[in-house]
Formats: C-alpha cells, sequence, structure tokens
C-alpha cells in the first residue's frame, strides 16, 4: 500500500528537528534576498561614491545610448554555398545512421544533422542488438566540438603534417625491424572485423608487432572464465527480457556492467502484464542503479558477496560450502536460491566480482539453470582487453624491449594504477605516438600526439556480438587535420586504400553473405549468420584459469577486511573519456544527485563511527566533511557523502574523475580514483580512511525543488495487491469533501475552472511507466540537445539555479516490510536488552527502496502558473501545451513560484557567449551543437519543457505536406524518444487508438499532486514492486 | 527661358540627325540580308528555313550549343561549310552525328572521336526523333551571318534622350522657383513704391507700435494651453511613430554585391520563383540559391540581351555575369570550372527575430500562399527591398482573415468537419485552427 509509506530525498528530511528542510518545505527561496545587506547598512550608503543624481545620470545616458544603439539594425550576410551538395536542404534535418564505439560505449545510433553538422544523437530503431543510446552516447556530439581539440598531428610542442609524420614514423618502424625490440600497438576494444584485418596485415609487414588490447575499466577476468570455458574471448550476453527471475551479485547490469546495454531488455519484463513481471534481487555494496531498480536489495561487503554466490551455487546447484553469512543474509541468499529453482529456465544470476571463481560459479549456474537468458553461442565482443598482457607489457617497456608504442582510444598513464611504470617504460621506447583527440595525460607525454578524428568523422565496424555487426560512418567533413588510427595504419602498410573501401571489402568478402553493403551502411546495422574470423592475438598462457570447485575457492578467498573499497562508474562520466563534456559534467548523478564531482560513498553507520559529517547549509546546498583515503598506501583526499543503503564496511568511490589535461579548468573536477585501480579490481580491501580538516561543497540538487512537503507524488504497490485489489486500494483518486460528500478531484463539480474542449484537433499526453524507468538519465541529455538548455556550472547548481528542463527525482522510502524488527521487538526482555536492541532496530536510511520519477512541466490544463503571469507570458494552447514565450517574459518569476511542481527554469545570466560560463555556448565551435529551431534564451528570462513544441509542429508539417493523416508513434519528444526502455510514451490522446490514450485509461495512472486539480497532461504509471517471495 | 527652348530646339535637331543616321545603317543592313539570304539559299542544296531552324535550335540544341561561341558542345555557326571545307565531311554524317553522336564515337570515326574527346568525354544528346527536313532547318540557322547588332545604337540615342528630358525638368523648376522669386521681389517693390507714394502724399500710415504677435500670443491663456495640448500631442504622435518603427527595416534595400535584379529573372524572363528558391517548398527557408544552380542557366546565358536603362546598360548586366562566373569559378572562355569559387556574401534583406519561428513550406506549400502575398512585386523589383513590415501584428491580421485552404488535404479533413460544426462557419481561418497560439511560432 502506497499510503503508510514515508517518501524522503535527502537522510535530512528523516530528522525531525531539521530547521532546513522545513524551510524548504515552506520557501522557493531558502534564503531571504538580501536586500538589507546592502540598504540596511547606512555607513555604506552614505559612504557610496556614486549620489542620487550621479545614478539617475548614468541611468539616463544608458537608456538613451541603448535606445540610439538600437536604431540601426545589424547588417547581417547570408552566404549561400557555392555547389549545394544534393542531399543538403538548409532548414531541413538529415539523419545518419552511425556507431559509437569510443572502447567504454558501444551503441547503434542515429545521427541528426542540420546544415552539414551533428546536432543531436538518436536511438537507432532497427538496431536490436546493444540496447540505446545511454546517457553518456547522446551527449558524445559536444566531443565533436570541444574547442581544446588537437587540429593537426604534433611531434611534442611543434605541429608537424602528415607527410613528415608518415616519413618518421616508417622510418622508425623499419629500423626497428632488426633491431629485436617490438613495435606494440596499445589499443582500446575496437571489435572491429577491418581493423583486427588491418592489424594483422601490419604485423605481417614488420615482423615484431604485438597487438595490446587494453579496457580502462577492465573485464579481462570475466573475458579469461568465458574464454577458460567457451574456448572464445568474449562475454556471455544476456537478454533479461527472457528472464522472470534475476539474481545479481554486486553486477551494476543497469549501469555499465560488461558493456551496459542490458536496461531495454530489463525494463520489459518489469511492466506488469497480465498479472506478471520479473523478480530482481540484488546484493551490493554500493547503491548502484541496478540495486535501486531491484524489488529486494541486501547490502554485502565484497567479502559477504563471495560468500553469499558461493552458497547461492550450493542452495541452487549443490555441494557444500565454507564460509559464514550473517543470517539474515543467508536467508536472503536461501529466498533468492529457492526463487531461481523456481523460476528454472526463466531464472539468470549476474555477478560484477572481478574474480574469476566468481565469474565461472555463475556460468555454471546459469548453465545449470538452463537459462533462457542466457547466450553463449554470441557472446559480446565489446570488451577484450586483457589485464595480463597490459602487465607483461608494461615490465617489457621497463626492460626497454618495446621499441614504439603506438596507441589509439586509450589514456593508460590517466587510467593505471600504476601509471609511474608506465611513464617510465614509454621513457624507454624510441617512438612513441598516440592517436587522441586531446592533448591528454598520455598523448602529451609521448613523442607524436596523431591527432584523431572524433567517431562523427570517422569510419568503422564494430562487431558487437558474433553476427551482430554495426557500421560507423563520418556525418560531417573533418573539421580538423585529423586522420584516423586505420587510415594511418593502412599508410604504414603501405596501402593506399581509404579505410572506407577497405571496410567494403572486407565486409563484401564474405561477412555479409552477399547482401548490400550500401543497405547495411544505410541501416547502421547488420545482423547476420557469419562471425567475422577475429585474429586472436591472446596467448592461452596469459589468462587466468579458474579453481577445480571454483564455489568452494571462491568462498574460501573471502577474507574479511575492516573496510573495503569499491569503485564503480558513474552513469554521467563512464571511464571518464567525456570529462570533457560539460554536459555530463552536470548531469546529476541518479542516486546521490550530485554533480561535478565524486566522492567517498559511506554508509551512516561508518560515518557516525568515523566522525564524517554532510551537513545542509542555509541555502539547501549539501557540505561533506572530507577524508583521506588511504589505498595499499596511496592516500587521496577525498570528500565523503553519506549514502543511504551503502553496505556497512564499505566505501564506494567513482572512476573517471580528476582529469586535468585537455580541459578548461572548470571542467577539471574530482579526485582520479584510477590511483586505487590495482590490478584492474573495482574491489580493494586494503583501505582506510580518516576525516582530515576542511569542508567539500557539493553541488548536489538533492533538497533543491521539493515538492513543498506534499505527499501525492510517488504512488507504488506491490504486485500481490495490484493483482488483487481493486484499484481504489492502491491507486485511489483524493478526494475533497463537497457538501459534506466525499468527491473526488477530478470531478468538474469541485473545480474552479471551467474545462476548455480539447476533444478537436491534437491533445498531447506523455505517460512516464515508473516501472520502467531506470533512472538512467538519457532523456535528460536528450532534452539538454535538443532544447539548447544551457550548462550553469558547480556553483550555480549549489544555488539551485541548474537549468534542467527535465528531472529525474529519486525518493527513497523504508522498506515496506517491517517483519525482521517487529520478531526482534517481541523478543525483547527487559529494559537493559530493550535499550540496545531498539537502537539495532532497522534504521530507514541503511537500505532505503528507491523510486526514480522523471519530472518535467506537467502542461497543466488548469495551470497556475498562466494565471499568476503579469504579462501573459505563459499561456495554455489548444494540444495541451503549456507555452512558454521567452520575448514576451519580464521575469517576475511568479510563474515559478506558484508552480507545484516546480519545473520553472530561470535564467539568472546570460548563458551564452559569456566568459563567466565558459561552457559550449562560449565559443563558435561549441555553438554549433545548438538547435536551430530552437531559441537560446536569454538573461532575465524564464524557461521550461515545451514538450517539444518544435518536434510536434514538424510532425504536424510533415503530416500537412504530405496531406495524410498522423500515425500513433509519429509525435515524439526529445525524452520519449531517448527512453529506449519504453518508460515514456507521448502521443495524441484524441486519438483513441493510440498508446497514450490507452495508457491514460489504464488503472496504474495517476497524476502529480492530483489533489491540487492542475489538471496535468503528464500522467505517470504506479510504481509497482514484486515482493513475492518463492 | 528662351534660351532652354533654344536648347531643346538645338537637341532636337540632333535627333533628327541620328534618326537618319539609323535609317540609313538599317537600310544597308537590310540591303545585306537580302544579299546574304540569296547567297545561303544559293549555297545549300537542301532548302531550310532558318526561322524554322531557330525555333527548333533554341528548343533542342541551345542548352549546350551557341553559335558563336563555344560551350559545352563547339560553336555551330556555318558547321556544316565548316565541316565539309575543313574535314571533308558532308551533311549524311553530320544527319548520322546529330542522331546518334555516341554510335558515331564507339563506330571508330576519326573526326567523330576527335571532337568527342575535344571536349571532355562529354556524349551529345541523341536526337534520333529529327527529321531530315528538321536538321536542314536547323542548319540553315546555323549558316545564317550573324546580326550586327543595331540596337545599341538605338540605346544609345534614346538614352540621350531621356537624360536631356531630366535637365529639361531641372531647368523648368529653376525656371520656376525664379519666377517665384520674381514675383516676392515684384511685392516687396510694389509694397516699397507704395509706402513712398503714401509718404509723398502726406498720407498717415497705420500707428506701427502694434504689439507683436508673439507677445499676443503669449498674452492668450487660452491659446497657449491649446497650442501646448496640440503640440505634446503631435510631438508624443511623432515619438510613438518613430519608436514603433525601430526595428522594422519595411523598404530596406540594400547594395548586394552582384546586382542581381528580379525584374529581369522572375519578371521578363518569367522564371518561377521556386525553381531557384526551391527549398521554400519543403524546409523552414526559402534559401538563398546556390551558386550551381546559377550556373544551371547561365553557361549559356552570358550576356544580357534585355531592355536596358541608363543606369543598367548591356555592360553593366554583363559585368554582372562576369562577377558571377568569378564567385562560381566559371571559366568562360574554356566553359568549366576553375574549382577557384569565392562565395557570394550577400546583404540578408528578410530578418526574424531568433524568438519567431517562421517556416516557408508551410504557407507555400500547405497554404498555398503565393509568394508575391508578403515579398511584394518581385518580378518588378530591380533591386529587391523588404515589401512587409514583418511585424508580429503584420503575422497576426493575415491569421485572423486567411482561410485555410483544407481542400484534398487528408490532414484537414477530420479537424476541418468537427471546427467547422464547432464555430458554425464553413470556412476556417488560421486563427480558428489554433494560429495564433504564443507557442505556434515562439519556441
Amino acid at each position: 500500500m502506497s499510503s503508510n509509506k514515508k517518501y524522503w530525498k535527502s537522510v535530512e528530511e528523516l530528522n525531525n528537528d531539521s530547521s532546513i528542510v522545513e524551510t524548504l518545505q515552506q520557501n522557493e527561496f531558502v534564503s531571504e534576498i538580501p536586500t538589507e545587506e546592502f540598504l540596511g547598512d547606512k555607513d555604506t550608503l552614505e559612504s557610496s561614491s556614486t549620489t542620487r543624481r550621479d545614478f539617475l545620470k548614468y541611468v539616463g545616458f544608458s537608456t538613451a545610448a541603448a535606445s540610439l544603439a538600437a536604431c540601426e539594425g545589424p547588417v547581417i550576410k547570408s552566404i549561400p554555398y557555392v555547389v549545394q551538395p544534393d542531399e543538403i536542404i538548409p532548414g531541413v534535418a538529415n539523419y545518419y545512421a552511425t556507431t559509437i564505439a569510443d572502447g567504454f560505449d558501444f551503441a547503434s545510433v542515429l545521427v541528426k544533422t542540420r546544415e552539414g553538422r551533428p546536432i543531436k544523437i538518436e536511438n537507432n530503431t532497427m538496431a536490436a542488438t546493444n540496447g540505446g543510446a545511454n546517457a553518456r552516447v547522446n551527449a558524445s556530439v559536444l566531443g565533436l566540438y570541444d574547442s581544446l581539440r588537437v587540429q593537426g598531428p604534433r611531434k611534442g610542442e611543434s605541429a608537424i603534417s602528415w607527410g613528415e609524420f608518415d616519413a618518421e614514423t616508417i622510418q622508425t618502424f623499419n629500423g626497428l625491424k632488426d633491431s629485436g625490440k617490438d613495435i606494440v600497438l596499445l589499443t582500446q576494444t575496437f571489435a572491429s572485423p577491418s581493423t583486427s584485418k588491418l592489424i594483422s596485415e601490419f604485423s605481417e609487414k614488420y615482423g615484431n608487432v604485438r597487438h595490446v588490447v587494453y579496457d580502462a575499466v577492465s573485464e579481462s577476468i570475466a573475458l579469461d572464465a568465458f574464454q577458460a570455458k567457451y574456448g572464445e574471448r568474449g562475454l556471455a550476453s544476456y537478454d533479461f527480457s527472457k528472464a522472470e527471475t534475476i539474481v545479481s551479485i554486486g553486477a551494476d547490469f543497469l549501469g555499465d556492467w560488461q558493456g551496459g546495454g542490458f536496461d531495454t531488455g530489463y525494463s520489459k519484463m518489469r511492466v506488469p502484464h497480465h498479472g506478471k513481471m520479473s523478480r530482481h534481487i540484488q546484493f551490493e555494496s554500493n547503491m548502484s542503479l541496478s540495486g535501486a531498480n531491484a524489488d529486494k536489495r541486501i547490502p554485502l561487503t565484497p567479502a559477504q558477496q563471495k560468500v553469499a554466490l558461493a552458497k547461492l551455487y550450493s542452495y541452487v546447484v549443490g555441494g557444500s560450502v565454507s564460509g559464514d553469512l550473517p543470517e539474515h543474509m543467508d536467508e536472503a541468499v536461501r529466498k533468492a536460491a529457492a526463487q531461481l529453482k523456481k523460476a528454472g529456465s526463466n531464472g539468470v544470476v549476474i555477478t560484477g566480482l572481478q574474480e574469476i571463481n566468481a565469474q565461472t560459479v555463475v556460468l555454471e549456474i546459469n548453465e545449470f539453470l538452463k537459462s533462457k537468458a542466457f547466450d553463449t553461442a554470441a557472446p559480446i565482443k565489446t570488451r577484450q582487453g586483457n589485464d595480463k598482457a597490459v602487465t607483461t607489457l608494461i615490465a617489457d617497456m621497463k626492460a626497454g624491449k618495446v621499441g614504439a608504442i603506438i596507441m589509439s582510444g586509450v589514456n593508460p598513464l590517466y587510467t593505471l594504477a600504476n601509471a609511474s611504470d608506465f611513464a617510465e617504460g614509454l621513457a624507454k621506447t624510441d617512438v612513441s605516438v598516440t592517436f587522441s583527440m586531446k592533448a591528454d595525460e598520455t598523448s602529451s607525454e609521448t613523442q607524436y600526439i596523431a591527432a584523431a578524428p572524433h567517431y562523427l568523422e570517422s569510419w568503422g565496424d564494430v562487431e558487437f556480438k558474433n553476427g551482430h555487426y554495426g557500421l560507423m560512418q563520418p556525418t560531417i567533413r573533418p573539421l580538423f587535420n585529423t586522420r584516423q588510427f586505420q587510415d594511418a595504419l593502412l599508410k604504414w602498410t603501405g596501402n593506399d586504400m581509404s579505410f572506407n573501401d577497405y571496410i567494403k571489402d572486407t565486409w563484401n568478402g564474405g561477412l555479409l553473405g552477399g547482401n548490400s553493403f550500401n543497405k547495411a551502411l544505410h541501416d547502421g546495422v547488420y545482423i547476420g549468420t557469419i562471425a567475422s574470423e577475429t585474429v586472436d592475438t591472446t596467448d592461452e598462457t596469459t589468462i587466468e584459469t579458474p579453481s577445480g570447485n571454483a564455489a568452494r575457492a571462491l568462498a574460501a578467498s573471502a577474507k574479511v577486511s575492516d573496510l573495503e573499497l569499491t569503485l564503480y562508474t558513474k552513469v554521467g562520466m563512464g571511464d571518464g573519456q567525456q570529462a570533457n563534456n560539460p554536459w555530463l559534467q552536470e548531469f546529476p548523478d541518479p542516486i546521490t544527485r550530485a554533480s561535478w564531482d565524486n566522492y567517498l560513498t559511506v554508509s551512516r553507520v561508518d560515518a557516525d563511527r568515523l566522525g564524517i559529517k554532510n551537513r545542509h547549509v542555509a541555502d539547501g546546498a549539501l557540505n561533506g566533511s572530507l577524508v583521506e583515503l588511504t589505498v595499499n598506501g596511496v592516500p587521496v583526499t577525498v570528500p565523503a557523502y553519506i549514502q543511504p543503503g551503502q553496505a556497512v564496511g564499505t566505501v564506494g568511490l567513482a572512476l573517471g574523475y580528476g582529469r586535468k589535461n585537455g580541459l578548461k579548468e572548470e571542467l577539471q573536477t574530482g579526485k582520479n580514483a584510477y590511483h586505487f585501480y590495482n590490478n584492474s579490481n573495482p574491489v580493494q580491501s586494503d583501505v582506510s580512511i580518516s576525516v582530515v580538516a576542511g569542508e567539500h561543497e557539493f553541488a548536489c540538487v538533492q533538497l533543491h525543488n521539493t515538492l513543498m512537503g506534499r505527499g501525492d507524488i510517488i504512488k507504488e504497490t506491490n504486485l500481490e495487491v495490484f493483482n488483487t485489489k481493486d484499484k481504489k486500494h492502491w491507486n485511489a483518486v483524493p478526494v475533497v469533501s463537497l457538501n459534506h460528500k466525499e468527491t473526488p478531484v477530478t470531478s468538474p463539480d469541485v473545480d474552479l475552472w471551467d474545462e476548455f474542449d480539447r476533444s478537436i484537433g491534437h491533445h498531447f499526453n506523455l505517460s512516464i511507466d515508473l516501472n520502467a524507468c531506470t533512472g538512467c538519465g538519457a532523456c535528460v541529455i536528450a532534452c539538454h540537445a535538443e532544447n539548447n538548455v544551457p550548462v550553469v556550472g558547480k556553483t550555480e547548481v549549489r544555488r539551485s539555479r541548474d537549468m534542467h528542463w527535465l528531472r529525474i527525482d529519486r525518493y527513497y522510502s523504508s522498506e515496506d516490510s517491517f517483519e525482521g524488527d517487529n520478531t526482534k521487538k517481541d523478543e525483547i526482555s527487559g529494559l537493559a536488552s530493550s535499550l540496545s536492541e531498539f537502537g539495532e532496530l532497522e534504521d530507514p536510511a541503511d537500505n532505503p527502496q528507491v523510486a526514480f520519477q522523471p519530472v518535467m512541466c506537467q502542461h497543466c490544463n488548469h495551470a497556475p502558473c498562466e494565471t499568476v503571469c503579469p504579462v501573459a507570458a505563459t499561456s495554455h494552447g489548444r494540444q495541451g501545451q503549456n507555452h512558454m514565450a521567452y520575448n514576451r517574459c519580464v521575469g517576475t518569476r511568479y510563474c515559478a513560484n506558484n508552480c507545484p511542481y516546480k519545473v520553472r527554469r530561470f535564467n539568472w545570466f546570460l548563458y551564452a557567449q559569456n566568459d563567466e560560463f565558459d561552457y559550449f555556448m562560449n565559443d563558435d565551435l561549441g555553438r554549433m551543437v545548438l538547435n536551430p529551431d530552437v531559441v537560446v534564451r536569454s538573461r532575465g528570462v524564464m524557461e521550461k519543457c515545451s514538450m517539444c513544441i518544435q518536434k510536434t509542429q514538424k510532425t504536424i508539417l510533415d503530416a500537412k505536406r504530405d496531406g495524410r493523416e498522423i500515425e500513433d508513434g509519429e509525435f515524439q519528444t526529445a525524452c520519449s524518444a531517448a527512453c529506449s526502455n519504453g518508460a515514456m510514451t507521448f502521443g495524441d490522446i484524441n486519438d483513441k487508438e493510440s498508446k497514450v490514450a490507452k495508457l491514460k485509461e489504464d488503472n496504474r495512472m495517476y497524476h502529480l499532486l492530483e489533489s491540487v486539480g492542475t489538471k496535468p497532461n503528464v500522467i505517470y504509471q504506479t510504481k509497482v514492486r514484486n515482493t513475492t517471495e518463492a | 527661358m528662351k534660351k532652354s527652348y533654344q536648347s531643346l530646339e538645338d537637341n532636337s535637331t540632333k535627333n533628327m540627325k541620328q534618326v537618319i543616321y539609323r535609317k540609313l545603317t538599317s537600310n544597308i543592313l537590310h540591303l545585306g540580308f537580302i544579299l546574304l539570304l540569296t547567297f545561303s539559299t544559293t549555297l545549300n542544296a537542301q532548302d531550310g528555313d532558318s526561322a524554322k531552324g531557330k525555333t527548333l535550335f533554341n528548343t533542342n540544341c541551345a542548352a549546350c550549343h551557341n553559335l558563336d561561341k563555344a560551350m559545352t558542345g563547339p560553336s555551330l555557326r556555318y558547321v556544316e561549310t565548316r565541316l565539309s571545307d575543313e574535314q571533308g565531311l558532308d551533311r549524311a554524317w553530320l544527319s548520322d552525328w546529330i542522331r546518334n553522336s555516341a554510335g558515331l564515337v564507339k563506330s571508330g570515326d576519326s573526326y567523330a572521336n576527335q571532337i568527342y574527346n575535344e571536349y571532355n568525354g562529354t556524349a551529345m544528346t541523341a536526337f534520333p526523333t529529327l527529321s531530315d527536313q528538321d536538321i536542314s532547318d536547323i542548319l540553315a540557322y546555323t549558316a545564317t551571318d550573324p546580326v550586327v547588332a543595331a540596337t545599341p545604337v538605338a540605346a544609345a540615342g534614346s538614352g540621350s534622350g531621356a537624360s536631356e528630358g531630366g535637365i529639361s525638368n531641372k531647368i523648368i523648376l529653376g525656371a520656376l522657383a525664379l519666377l517665384f522669386a520674381l514675383l516676392a521681389m515684384a511685392l516687396v517693390l510694389v509694397r516699397q513704391t507704395l509706402n513712398r507714394f503714401a509718404e509723398a502724399k502726406g498720407v498717415e500710415l497705420a500707428d506701427k507700435k502694434r504689439l507683436p504677435l508673439w507677445k499676443a500670443f503669449a498674452k492668450n491663456q487660452f491659446l497657449v494651453l491649446v497650442t501646448a495640448i496640440l503640440f505634446l500631442l503631435a510631438s508624443g504622435y511623432y515619438v510613438f511613430g518613430y519608436f514603433m518603427q525601430v526595428g522594422i527595416d519595411q523598404g530596406y534595400q540594400p547594395v548586394q554585391p552582384i546586382h542581381f535584379s528580379h525584374k529581369v529573372h522572375a519578371g521578363d524572363n518569367g522564371i518561377d520563383c521556386k525553381y531557384c528558391h526551391s527549398s521554400a517548398r519543403v524546409s523552414k527557408t526559402s534559401g538563398i540559391p546556390s551558386l550551381n544552380v546559377c550556373m544551371n542557366c547561365h553557361k549559356s546565358v552570358y550576356e544580357y540581351n534585355g531592355e536596358t536603362t541608363a543606369e543598367h546598360s548591356k555592360e553593366f548586366y554583363d559585368g554582372e555575369i562576369q562577377k558571377l562566373y568569378a564567385a562560381a569559378g566559371w571559366s568562360d572562355a574554356d566553359q568549366k570550372y576553375t574549382g577557384d569559387a569565392q562565395p557570394v556574401k550577400w546583404v540578408r534583406i528578410h530578418n526574424l527575430p531568433d524568438f519567431a519561428y517562421f517556416n516557408h513550406s508551410q504557407h507555400v506549400t500547405v497554404a498555398g500562399i503565393q509568394c508575391q502575398t508578403c515579398h511584394g512585386p518581385v518580378e518588378e523589383m530591380e533591386v529587391m527591398y523588404q515589401y512587409s513590415p514583418l511585424t508580429m501584428g503584420w503575422c497576426i491580421n493575415c491569421h485572423r482573415e486567411t482561410e485555410v485552404n483544407v481542400k484534398d488535404n487528408a490532414y484537414y479533413t477530420k479537424i476541418h468537419e468537427q471546427l467547422s460544426k464547432k464555430y458554425g462557419v464553413d470556412k476556417l481561418t488560421a486563427a480558428q485552427m489554433g494560429g495564433l497560439e504564443c507557442g505556434k511560432c515562439h519556441y
């Protein structure tokens, strides 16, 4: 039942005495406008050198000057093409299918280009293989327009030509042929059939070539385990749309676990159909996106996770293992095992433990279950890194055995824990080349920087899984004098072909099986039966092999330590290669809601023990203690963030931050956690922390824009209630008293306003399914790109001035079952034990349930903002959208004050072409990403979600031009199009056959703050949790 | 005055002389023509009608050939005689070439291959449908001698006449001014003379110590008040008017880098607006045509042959075409692109602010509005200017008045039916369709 749960966004809210929460519930602006500060002090006023007369003179002069300046319009030049390309019509967008493959993110995407420049990344709906575009992929277009890109090949500090580069490198390579030294290619995972072929040709030509694949965030152990068991280097692929029971032990599969992209399938099973949905049990230490979405989440330390996995194996498959777990954890594992057994082939187990035995155990359990979601026939190829080969390489480099090192897509001096060893080795090579878009940590240390193009300027191909291919094609001519790694390989092998032709040859030579290359290029994806012949460079001896009885070995390997550190990747930052992207920096982490930072997540218990404090300051911003984190003797000072749900005895820290080279100063945020990434293992056990002096200021939007203390925000129920009880039990419409009779608020009798007739034409509604939403945030970035939303920077975010039109609220709630507590309470005997044991009763903050709720302008039919605008700048359209005429707005902010959903955003400053906000809108290159159909708002103007009116108008116009009716699914907003999980459905409810019209009639449908009577056009679907235990 | 008449007379005699000259030259020309025609007829064994030939030439050949100038294909004047003289090729060969040049090239004919290679391997379009008579007509046309243009003389004559008119106008105005000055002087003189008469005769003139007018005015408070109010109202009116026109560029007529005459293109030659501004049909912008669109025609239109004025002479227009060639990187002599293009920086005339969204295709394709409705009589504009104010009031007014064209558009069928029932009208205005909502244009 939803009614008796308490929801909260911050631990602060659970504290009854917190004045800050009280303040935020009452006021939009946490602190009073400080008029007293400059008017109250008489002395300062009198000592001011500007008299009233002077002031009036200035005002008069500037007004006159401004009006004079306004009289003369600027002369605007228009320069048409000399020869207009056939496919470009100015003002009409073109879409190209391509593939991102940056070594961390692999996805098939559609690129929207206007006048030849890419402005937005969208999902390629033809791509069935690798999920949708996540937040980072959506934001990747901005990387193309980074003003700090390397603009041409460089030798040291000086620019050289490609001709010189070729001549010098080829000479060195030839010189190395008989020297006994190796030429090493250290690359990201390309997963590219053509590149593999090319590299083998390169090896043939020079002989002494070694190709080492290195993933910054490694899955090497899982690859080893798979290779040992199935003989092929890959990762088992999982299709969660076929799983009814999912048990995850430390795997953040909704995040970036094993390459990510699993959320689309997962969400399909999360929406109850015919009373059935999947059940997801998560054992983990950090609060991850997957844990937040789980039906049952059990916080375990990494050591406990190992035992839990071993026990799970013994309960499901059989056999006995040693190792002990606290009773309630053991109970949870037993229940999970029972559930898995019951589900049989509909169950699946996964793990994120980088332990050969753990990975093997999981493969064995899934084999035992004959899991339908588990596929080893077409393994995932998007992670191929080999840690042992990298270690060997570093040793060889230090021994002076490496003559030349050529790197592409990697940044080892930033991502290696032993970066200093690598640097030492690098100095001993004869020649070092980095293909890089930036003068980053590594490339600035190598002799040559070969300026590399962005993926939107490159050719390429990707094999996601065996037989599942994607093609990469340029969507713009290279902006700078760049050359991609593969083109350089072609040059080095003396091949005059372009890489484009090379790919075509490779594909036509068998891989396509006679199908058209052009069609594959058009679609961007191709699923065939033929797997490419990968030249496997992995030496059998370099892989780790599991012990005879993996489960037993696993249980035995669990060593208990006081504190364990789990490194993780954030949805926004990933492995850190897009640290130059202000959209991603400002993107609030789905769980902590903090942006522009990484931090040590600690449990409340540990925080109390160590004296770590988080406190909210007067304006609602968060400050936290600084701690010194020491891992294996390496200390780093990081801020600490008290994370509800963090397993006691564990801490977490995000990778990908702390970059310094090739970045604007504002974007050099956080601390580099790769320093602790020893042996590429995210779990580190030799950890200690101590509080140090000072406080860190977080840019956390956690308490901002709360819903003013009103309930009725998230509605939630469990599957059993949902299936058995009537709607009024779990999704009741609020009632008010009319003539002493309870009347639903939706009734026109209790409405202040008359209803307009909206039955004619289109009436747009957006449905958001809280069950399908995983909180991934792809929609937030898509909205950013589509609507030219500005980036405001860390200090402004702290002041609650972030401009996101669409935010994803994260609510914590206490466990709905307190059975454990009740039994304990019954057992209490006597006063002495009650005092101690009551304290042990589960604190709501220790393992909360999490719900995500995307909130944008609700486009209320009876909008409170419209009635208070003194200049009628915001008004309602017949199609249901709440319009905002920026040019009419005078900035009173009455509308924001009167909005119950707090979705209006005010331009406190001019964010474009302003040196104070030196992000993408401050340089000519960065502004290329702006959507020409949406105006860039100026200072002093209110803005908000427009329900992508530019997109709905475009759809209508296209239909008018073709003289046809609009079909369901044609209307899309940026967020609904970006959501590959099916959580957002947009459409016309006057089309009774449309999906959204049916969702509006669904039993789960409710409006946000229905009791206010605003009649929003955004609808939500009640969250249903599957708490049914086997 | 007499003098000015004199000058006019002088001119007229000059003109007379010119007319006589002109007649003389044209007479000689006529004679030449007749001689020529008789000569050419004797030359050609098969008769061809050069007038018919001209029509055929213009429809079939003119895209690639000119009589006097090598273009995509060679110049064609006297082609037949040239071929027979230089190559010894007869009419039969020429007919074969015209009907199927590619076949001739393939057959290995030496001259066919020579000419094919000379023109960068561009195959000539085959014209298998041309009859023998057609071909002889065309050849007859190609055999005509060039017409020595007599028009420039006439143009020069009429040009000087026009400028003469300008001078005489000025003289008339000057004379009138002089007349008024004389009149005024006469009046003053008459007054002085009368005063002197009065003085001489001893007539007492009225008291000169009248209150000055301004003092009398200042004393009358009512008048002062009324004037002040009138003054304030007037200045208010003008200040308001002044401020209301700030940022409105109606009539804005900047000088463009190339003097592109919409009058010549859209007016005289009747080219459809959307031939050049093709994106108006599908895009939000009408698009300034790219130079390759200009070159579609201007590859063969290398000189101006239309009406001229003193300001815009043939030389002037031809110079502008040369500017286009320079910009497009087209070498007229070699008939190919040099690759050295210089994009033209046009001065933009119609500027909507960023916060207003306007889509051409909505108005042009969906609503079927003529371009002239907003852009004015473009076909008469020698220099393009902004015809409409492009203010929001102007937009909205049109949306209020214009009935939406819903015919044969399946998109509108349902909504039209429902809305007409709601408003009780048969035809709906754009406003009734929701065309006045803020968010339809501002986002």
